[in-house]
């Protein structure tokens, strides 16, 4: 029987990001993981003979630069390439195109609204100054609004401060994008309907919400937050796809001195008095160390991996109430040939960026419309990239892989999830897609179809969220995953949580595991 | 491939070096010969033919253009003539420049607007409310500026009006050698100069035609390095070098008011209500904190530095577009943002910022340098604007 | 000749007449102009059919906040909430519907669901701890975040020990609760549907989206805001008829010495040197005033009645960006008969309440889908109130008066328009509805008047046919109300006010924008008084 200091329960990028912290300061540490291999959604795998995948998590957007440079990432192979474009095939067979160049895609965008190209200058300006006024938070714990100890009151007069001092004229321009839909949002500046919902569709990735849904807008500022923390054009692919970014941090770790064992699935975390004494594997094993650390979903970490007995009734009422709702699936390509656009015809520099199937609002409210009853999206919206037009490494030569991501599609699907619902659906991608490049029927050679039900049982997601429950305006910051704990412990002594279902949450950005790892290390006495 | 303008098929050949910059979303010529001091020289000496067509240029009509341009700029537009041309700069409602450009009536009820970024959509939001027409003409109107001491001698030769009585600040829509266009007696060299304006698709007969008549007087193609330098030596302030717009500056310290940039001439105190009115009253009683100011800076001090590691003074034939601190007292003072070698004034010339009290013409101050890698403070002394004004860009 | 006064109030609906009676109250001379040929504004009944009457718009009585009844001498004014206040199909021939009283509720849901009549009494007493807390925020102007004035902080001060004093998990809740959906919310207490739709219709009144979209659960609330604890939806109504609110606030205004010119349609806000002037009417008549309080609504006050050079471009594209988006429609039926619900309980109780024709969540969502795509929906989401049983004087005796409330018909419709064409068959579209739970219903019907958004439009100048002047919607309420920039009443022309329901605390609260414009009015001339 050996002795840790810490073990960690899943190998996802931020149980990781959390072994790699609490090893660098010395402490002895264990990373648990289910599967065969580590990364969690965020993993490569060769799915068909020479076609690998980013099969799950594909993109890369703010993946902490303070975390590349502590644990020196490049060095244990992260390469981010640059995912420079965006071309939305439009109904009317034109197309709207986002370039790296300002000038070209100011141009573009004149071509189609005038107006709209001016805005886009402006709003850009002001999401600047709004991300500017969340970076802060993201790097913040959460304090606790309803506690009377001093470091609470001390965080929440730091939290009300931080905005007071943005000024009026940016708090408001915060508050109405914090409350408002993304389609109201931009309805205030465009007028370009394609262009809008282009824009939105950032908004509604992960949720259980349609582009006029309140609370989608404040995504919208995702998509700026790269260019101020000195990642500027931070959006990209990974060499080798997502899970060579988890091989690079298990890497990290383990020159660390962190030890990490896949295929060991962690059945419970063992519990005496209220302490956790260590974790249970499935095969019987028992390991003990003073600290454990759930990488796992709020679901999972508070009630399934303990016994619910072990936590107070009202924590884990909040956990029942917390929504995960799956919305999202995957449809992976295998390809014989590149995909021949309709609307901007040939193997130009445009599939070296993404591809987005948001022709108009009304697409994606319409998806939205078949999920909110139970159905999968006849039209869904689909961000299509093709990763082996800038990493050639994951197709054999001449071939190409692509990924597409896809909502909505319900975990809770009416009569549930078979495998012929599941072709449907990927049917249905397939003949959206090839509305706007028909010949990409011809070219599929391979196709993997994952729905949140797929995600769910390989990933350990629950009900498939790719974020580890929805960033909805009640479940961020000090709502993330539940009041009260959400500053990565909890109600058991020596029990973490470190995943995307606590504060910040979201993408592969590693914050919370960071900032997990730091309160670990604050809160016992390093 | 960025855009390129309508006389394009005629400029492109004659750029010999390919040294092309950008401009609004254009190619344009940085200089067309290898070195860029005869285009320079043509525009004090004889006359330069300007490509400008990417400056952004609007038309509004109807009933209440002249509310609509009144409210938005700081000049007093219900002055503004039939056939005249006003300088001027428009701000936000904090009294902060967004923009500077040019109004010209062109007719009872139609003028036209350039600018030097887009601004269709501040247009429209100033005219929301208003009986008003509002078109972006920019693509479908090429732009010549003609500058120079013997520009009206070569336009004459081909112009159907008589340019003799065309006073400064004014236009005549009338043809040259048979092509309609629109001549008016504005430019950006400080010199004896005209911009004509001309419906894109007869853009390439106009240039044949002024190349033929110039010809005889030296007429020579100039690009942007060699108006740069006419620019300076007329103390013209320049958009995204001297100062930022107000809707594109990321901090109020980067914004700057029509005062700060010594447009105050251009700001009309007894008009109707117009954008930053209420802000430019209070800074104007409190008195501006800053002003755009001309500095010379003193040869010897400069040959003295240079001296001191066995050089001659190197100097910047090509106009250099930053930021170089200027101190005096030994503390910072404000900053140079523009400044180039006058091959007429034989100066090193520069454009700056600076502080109240400092802003006084005869001040000395000192402009950081850097000379062989080192750091050091050239004497330079505050001037008055422009440094160069000849007789005749009125006359 | 007018003689000159101290303040114009533009309109004399409740908010205008509050305004007006609190301003002269402090002897200040103040001139009400109404565009009407009587006072009332949108909260006045009307005559639809020869001895019929309705109160076309206000579907309960509100909530009058009492330290503004009180200075107003309005205390007194005698409300009756129904016994039932909400009823719902569960189901053929079977309706849930529920009492004021918690307790009787939770009876009538145990028929439905066990678990769900436990829960009862923990649910509405929270919703009124909640609604308390609203009620606190909404007898203060909204909190000015720039303003460190000691004025302003105060009253902020007394809200945030309301808050502490709600304690940890409501407190917690409160947080949470505001921005979720009226769905989420009621999903993460109950299972049965009908009684979800019964309260879940409260969170998606006069606003355009469904009950899934986030920030309904506050409108809900917003609701709640004045009803006895334990009542949803029980506003109720006055007692002594529809207009009992607006005669007594005119005798008040009156007797205070306010001036009240019906017909008095002002055109222009008059400006001078960024500093109003007066008004012009559309008869051309100039009034002055150096002071001026709109209740019209935002975009009417701001986009219509100032010349634009006015205000900043940037303002008046706020102003123009506010969401407006009316989307519901009034039928107002003249009846021979009262309609027969089979398997509503005690129908003279219930109808005296409020018949809410759509019994499940996913219902309610379906009907407001059609409106984000400019359509109306096939199945409308109605609302019911026999007013003549409430009023008996507003239908000649035996006869009836029924007001359904119709959500959602756009204003803005995508494909064609709302004309004679449309009426019909918007009305004949909910007489149907209608008829399909109380058969016979389209025989007893007389008369009937449709009232869409656009005809509230012209009729009440109201900006898109919304009765909120601005949707109550997170983004538009409290300091942002009806817009950054003029929430707090006083807008960027000095001397001009807003007082109507699109400025905080909003629609429903009976005189309050108005009551709070004026103080902010008189707080403004104090100062300028201490400054001499």
């Amino acid at each position: 029987m050996s002795r840790y200091d810490a073990i960690v329960v899943g190998g996802g990028h931020n149980g990781l990001v959390t072994a790699a912290y609490l090893a660098r300061a010395g402490r002895k540490t264990l990373v648990l993981e289910r599967r065969p291999l580590v990364g969690g959604a965020a993993v490569t795998e060769e799915i068909f003979p020479g076609f690998k995948f980013s099969v799950y998590s594909y993109v890369v957007s703010l993946l902490r630069p303070e975390i590349i440079r502590d644990l020196d990432l490049p060095r244990h192979g992260l390469q981010i390439l640059p995912l420079e474009s965006t071309v939305v095939p439009l109904d009317n067979g034109d197309y709207l195109g986002s370039w790296a160049d300002s000038d070209l895609t100011r141009r573009e965008l004149a071509r189609h609204s005038r107006k709209d190209a001016e805005a886009a200058t402006l709003f850009g300006r002001l999401m600047h100054h709004m991300a500017m006024a969340v970076k802060p938070i993201l790097g913040m714990v959460p304090p606790d609004p309803a506690s009377l100890a001093p470091s609470d009151l001390k965080g929440m007069l730091q939290f009300a401060g931080h905005f007071r001092s943005l000024g009026a004229e940016r708090f408001h321009a915060l508050y109405k994008l914090m409350t408002m839909s993304s389609a109201d949002y931009l309805d205030e500046w465009f007028e370009f309907d394609p262009l809008k919902a282009t824009k939105s569709a950032s908004g509604i990735i992960g949720t259980f919400l349609g582009p006029r849904s309140p609370g989608t807008a404040y995504v919208l500022l995702h998509h700026y937050m790269g260019e101020i923390d000195g990642a500027f054009r931070a959006w990209g692919f990974q060499k080798g796809g997502t899970g060579a970014i988890s091989e690079a941090i298990a890497r990290a770790a383990r020159s660390l001195g962190a030890e990490i064992r896949t295929g060991a699935d962690v059945e419970r975390v063992l519990v005496k008095g209220g302490r956790t004494t260590g974790v249970a594997l499935a095969s019987g094993e028992e390991i003990t160390a003073p600290i454990v650390v759930s990488g796992l979903d709020p679901r999972r970490t508070f009630t399934q991996l303990v016994d619910p007995k072990e936590m107070p009734g009202d924590v884990v009422e909040a956990i029942a109430r917390f929504k995960f709702r799956g919305s999202s699936g995957k449809v992976n390509l295998a390809l014989s040939h590149l995909p021949d656009l309709t609307c901007l015809p040939g193997a130009g520099p445009h599939l070296r960026g993404a591809i987005s199937i948001s022709p108009s609002l009304d697409h994606l409210e319409r998806a939205y419309d078949d999920a909110k009853y139970g159905e999968f999206s006849r039209n869904p919206y689909m961000d299509v990239v093709i990763p082996s037009m800038i990493d050639p490494g994951m197709a054999p030569p001449g071939k190409h892989v692509m990924s597409i991501f896809v909502q909505y599609a319900p975990y809770a699907l009416n009569g549930g999830w078979t495998d012929a619902r599941r072709e449907a659906f990927g049917d249905a991608v397939v003949n959206t897609l090839a509305r706007y490049a028909p010949n990409i029927r011809s070219a599929i050679i391979g196709r993997q179809v994952l729905t949140p039900l797929d995600i769910e049982r390989t990933t350990g997601l629950s009900e498939g969220n790719i974020f580890a429950g929805e960033l909805a305006l009640h479940q961020l910051f000090f709502f993330r995953p539940v009041p009260g704990w959400a500053k990565y412990r909890t109600p058991i002594r020596g029990y973490w949580q470190c995943g995307a279902g606590t504060h910040p949450g979201g993408g592969i950005m590693g914050a919370s595991g960071r900032l997990a790892a730091l309160e670990i290390l604050r809160g016992s006495g390093a | 491939m960025l855009k390129t303008t309508p006389f394009h098929p005629r400029t492109a050949p004659l750029v010999q070096g390919q040294a092309w910059r950008r401009w609004a979303g254009y190619a344009v010529p940085s200089a067309y010969e290898l070195v860029h001091d005869r285009e320079y020289a043509a525009i004090r000496n004889a006359a330069a033919l300007i490509d400008v067509s990417p400056l952004y240029k609007y038309l509004i009509s109807g009933p209440d253009s002249a509310r609509l341009l009144d409210r938005m700029v700081t000049r007093d537009v219900t002055k503004c003539r039939v056939g005249q041309v006003m300088y001027t700069p428009w701000c936000d409602s904090h009294g902060k420049v967004i923009d500077d450009g040019t109004v010209s009536r062109l007719g009872e009820r139609l003028y036209r607007l350039t600018s030097a970024e887009p601004n269709l959509r501040w247009l429209s939001l100033n005219g929301a409310g208003m009986d008003v027409a509002i078109e972006e003409i920019s693509e479908r109107t090429g732009a010549l500026a003609l500058q120079g001491p013997l520009s009206r001698t070569i336009l004459q030769q081909i112009a159907a009006a008589d340019l003799a009585t065309l006073k400064y600040f004014r236009l005549v829509e009338t043809s040259l050698g048979g092509i309609p266009v629109t001549i008016s007696r504005t430019g950006y060299t400080g010199d004896l100069g005209y911009e004509i304006w001309v419906d894109a698709a007869h853009a390439v007969a106009l240039w044949d035609a002024l190349i033929a008549a110039g010809l005889p007087y030296g007429i020579t193609p100039a690009g942007i390095w060699a108006l740069d330098l006419a620019r300076i030596e007329a103390g013209l302030v320049m958009l995204d070098v001297d100062y930022h717009s107000s809707h594109h500056a990321l901090i109020e310290a980067q914004k700057s008011s029509p005062l700060e940039l010594g447009l105050e001439w251009t700001v009309s105190w007894d008009k109707g209500p117009y954008n930053g009115r209420r802000a430019l009253a209070a800074e104007r009683a409190r008195g501006a904190a800053w002003r755009f100011v001309g500095m010379t800076v003193d040869w010897v001090s400069l040959e003295s530095l240079y001296a001191g590691v066995g050089l001659p003074p190197h100097l910047p034939t090509i106009a250099w577009r930053g930021s170089a601190p200027v101190y005096r007292d030994g503390k910072q003072i404000g900053y140079a943002s523009s400044g180039c070698w006058s091959p007429l004034l034989k100066q090193y010339l520069a454009l700056a910022h600076l502080r109240a009290p400092h802003f006084a013409a005869g001040n000395d101050v000192r402009l950081e340098v850097t000379v062989e890698h080192q750091r050091r403070q050239a004497y330079a002394r505050v001037a008055k604007l422009p440094f160069f004004d000849p007789e005749r860009k009125r006359a | 000749m007018t003689p000159p006064v101290d303040a114009i109030v533009i309109g004399a609906g409740v908010n205008g007449l509050a305004a007006a009676a609190t301003l002269a109250k402090t002897g200040h001379r103040v001139l009400v102009l109404e565009r009407g040929e009587a006072a009332g504004g949108q909260g006045r009944s009307l005559e639809f059919a020869p001895g019929f009457r309705a109160d076309p718009l206000g579907m309960d009585a509100g909530w009058l906040p009492p330290p503004m009844a009180k200075a107003l001498g309005l205390a007194g004014i005698e409300r009756t909430v129904p016994e039932l206040t909400v009823a719902v199909p569960a189901g053929p021939k079977e309706w849930l519907a529920l009492s004021r009283d918690p307790s009787r509720a939770a009876e009538a849901i145990r028929r439905h669901s066990v678990a769900d009549a436990g829960r009862w009494g923990a649910f509405t007493s929270r919703m009124a701890k909640l609604s308390g807390f609203l009620e606190s925020l909404y007898t203060i102007p909204p909190a000015d975040i720039d303003s460190s004035a000691l004025a302003d902080l105060l009253p902020l001060l007394g809200v945030l020990r309301k808050l502490r004093g709600l304690g940890r998990a409501d407190m917690v809740e409160l947080l949470r609760t505001v921005p979720m959906s009226v769905q989420e919310l009621l999903d993460d207490w109950f299972e049965c549907a009908s009684l979800k739709a019964a309260v879940g219709a409260g969170g998606v009144r006069n606003i355009r989206q469904g009950p899934r979209s986030g920030g309904t659960a506050f409108v809900l609330l917003h609701h709640q805001v004045g009803a006895p604890a334990g009542a949803m939806g029980g506003r109720g109504f006055w007692t002594a008829g529809p207009d009992a609110l607006i005669a007594r606030l005119i005798e008040a205004a009156r007797g205070f010495g306010v001036q009240i010119r019906c017909g008095a349609d002002v055109h222009r806000v008059l400006v001078s040197d960024d500093r109003t002037a007066g008004v012009v009417l559309a008869s051309g008549e100039e009034i002055r005033s150096a002071s001026v309080l709109s209740t019209a609504d935002p975009a009417r006050t701001l986009l219509g009645m100032v010349d634009p050079v006015w205000l900043d471009p940037e303002f008046r594209l706020a102003v123009s960006n506010i969401k407006f988006r009316g989307s519901s429609s009034k039928v107002l039926y003249a009846l021979d008969a009262l309609p027969e619900f089979p398997g509503l309980p005690e129908p003279d109780r219930s109808l005296r309440g409020t018949l809410s024709l759509t019994g499940t969540l996913d219902e309610l969502e379906r009907a407001a889908d059609a409106a984000k795509y400019g359509a109306v929906s096939d199945r409308l989401h109605i609302e019911l109130q026999v007013q003549s049983l409430r009023w008996p004087e507003m239908a000649p005796s035996g006869k009836h008066v029924m007001v359904a409330h119709a959500q959602w018909t756009p204003h803005q419709l995508r494909e064609g328009a709302w004309n004679d064409q449309a009426r019909t068959a918007l009305a004949d579209r909910v007489t149907k509805r209608i008829s399909g739970v109380a058969p016979g219903f389209a025989a007893r019907v007389r008369h009937r008047e449709v009232l869409t958004p656009v005809d509230l439009e012209t009729r009440y100048r109201l900006t898109e046919g919304a009765i909120t002047q601005g949707e109550m919607t997170l983004d538009q309420i409290l300091f942002m109300r009806p817009v950054a920039g003029a929430a707090r009443y006083a807008t960027p022309i000095a001397g001009l006010y807003l007082g109507g329901v699109g400025s905080h605390p909003g629609s429903g609260i009976a005189g309050g924008p108005g009551w709070l414009a004026a103080k902010r009015l008189l707080r403004e001339w104090r100062d300028r008084g201490a400054r001499g």
